[in-house]
């Protein structure tokens, strides 16, 4: 035990303890819903039934696992009456953890979609989908690493970054669109197999800002800013 | 932050950490006001406004001199021959310290309320009656017990029982009583230590309400280590620590908001979460 936590009462040190149980099932749960997406994509891509039928199994565990974070933060709320950056860390958990689960649903939006198209091809070949759902999955590990640092500064970064990255997949996703209503245009018999299409990349839109709300939520944690999605976070001045 | 640096602790707050009024006139105000008891220093250093009809409260360890500030801004520290204070407690506009300041009148209109409810041992109405008639007020004294024993939500309990002893009621109604002995004087503000810390919940519960009715019309000052009764009842909260030497320094000042949710100093971030205390 090292000098200063020897002065900690010991009902903080087990409180301390608690916030880290929190932290770490906060973050296997961002693993579950990070393979979940990766797995939805995949699983359309090839055109594995099978793969997208597990995705949408796997989503009960995803959504058992964020009723297990509420009740774990609902009791350290009532146990601990929590207060200043104890009660924004958990508030900021329960939250992102409701932002995580939404992010399952996509995923499994994306399996039903996939399975709704049966044995038909993808109209056109999914590059720019798979790129957007690199993006977003690497968006999703940076806003946890954002939430992970408590750190003002560093989640300030990375907000400034993942903005960046979040007008890029907003692009390709306009992108995407637009190829796809050239398609509809040149034929409309494609109608049916675009509007499957436009559904996949809406959804993985929609997980690049969830992504985004996360790190607001971290910037929350961190400095007790509410910031909306209409807010811009200024970088940290040097 | 080394939690274990005495240095750390023992240093006053940040300007920019403690709570300034621009805008209005505080009812009361300390500046740079220490107290010392046999040249010992306590209390160091604090200026603090105080904005009428608020609450706030003043937190900190035990032993940071939370009640020693508390005694001074109704001059009870007078009443303590080692004490000496220096520094200025303006109130309404007046130094309480001034040389031609009465104490006794501060101390009716900044009356006081204590951790263990100390009823007189006289009946239930002559407590209430005590302070008016100190006043020479004999006109209408029914009427002065009935609506300060109202104020202080204790009315229907002992309405039928005025001629009984103070002491013979629970100790939740004798703290209302004493609170209602305060108000019967019309003071302007009122100084609670640790008002409900002897108290069970009902009666905690019936005193915090109390409080924030009060509020309305009367300016609370409330030293408390129940941290959540803090953030339940006041608008304002001063926080002070002392380091090994024992003097006490206001380190933070600010609202509710601020010093129980995103505090400024980190001193005060570990005391509210429970890393010091």
């Amino acid at each position: 035990m090292n000098e200063q936590s020897s002065i900690i009462p010991t009902g903080r040190q087990e409180f301390d303890r608690e916030l880290g149980r929190l932290e770490a099932e906060l973050i296997l749960m961002s693993g579950l819903v990070e393979k979940a997406i990766f797995d939805a994509l995949q699983a359309l891509k090839n055109r594995d039934i099978d793969r997208s039928q597990r995705v949408i199994d796997e989503d009960d565990h995803i959504d058992e696992t964020e009723l297990e974070i509420e009740r774990y933060c609902v009791e350290l709320i009532r146990r601990q009456s929590p207060m200043a950056g104890d009660l924004r860390r958990i508030v900021a958990s329960l939250q992102i953890a409701g932002e995580l689960e939404r992010i399952g649903d996509y995923a499994e939006g994306i399996a039903k979609i996939s399975i709704t198209m049966g044995s038909q091809p993808p109209l056109k070949e999914l590059i720019d989908i798979p790129r957007m759902g690199d993006m977003a999955v690497s968006m999703l590990k940076r806003s946890l690493e954002a939430f992970i640092s408590r750190d003002a500064d560093s989640v300030r970064t990375i907000s400034v970054e993942l903005e960046n990255e979040d007008d890029e997949v907003d692009d390709l996703y306009a992108k995407v669109q637009a190829d796809l209503m050239e398609l509809v245009k040149s034929n409309p018999d494609n109608a049916e197999r675009a509007t499957y299409l436009m559904w996949v990349a809406h959804n993985v839109e929609r997980v690049a800002d969830r992504a985004m709300n996360i790190v607001e939520r971290a910037l929350y944690q961190a400095t007790g800013e509410f910031v909306s999605g209409s807010t811009q976070i200024e970088p940290t001045a040097e | 932050m080394a939690l274990n640096d005495t240095d750390l602790l023992s240093q006053a707050g940040s300007a920019e950490n403690i709570l300034k009024f621009d805008d209005i006139e505080p009812l009361l105000e300390s500046n740079d006001l220490s107290v010392s008891y046999g040249g010992q220093t306590a209390v160091s250093g604090v200026s603090l406004q105080v904005p009428k009809n608020s609450v706030v409260s003043l937190i900190g360890p035990s032993g940071c001199g939370k009640s020693t500030l508390l005694r001074c801004f109704n001059r009870m520290n007078d009443l303590i021959p080692s004490a000496s204070v220096s520094g200025k407690v303006n109130f309404a506009g007046q130094d309480i310290y001034a040389h031609d300041v009465d104490p006794t009148e501060i101390r009716f209109r900044i009356g006081m309320v204590f951790q263990r409810p100390n009823p007189f041992p006289k009946s239930i109405y002559e407590n209430v009656a005590f302070g008016p008639r100190i006043n020479g007020m004999t006109d209408d004294l029914d009427e002065v017990v009935e609506t300060s024993l109202r104020r202080a939500a204790v009315w229907d309990e002992v309405k039928d029982r005025l001629n009984d002893s103070g002491l013979s009621v629970s100790g939740g109604q004798q703290q209302r009583i004493c609170i209602a002995r305060a108000l019967a004087v019309n003071p302007e503000i009122v100084l609670m230590d640790e008002p409900a810390s002897a108290l069970d919940p009902i009666s905690t519960q019936a005193i915090e309400q109390l409080i924030q009715e009060l509020s309305s019309e009367v300016t609370i000052i409330i030293v408390t280590h129940n941290m959540q009764q803090a953030t339940r009842i006041s608008d304002y909260a001063a926080v002070m620590m002392a380091g090994e030497e024992r003097i006490g320094r206001m380190i933070e000042y600010g609202t509710n908001e601020q010093v129980f949710g995103n505090p400024k100093d980190e001193r005060t971030e570990a005391y509210v979460t429970g890393r010091i205390g």
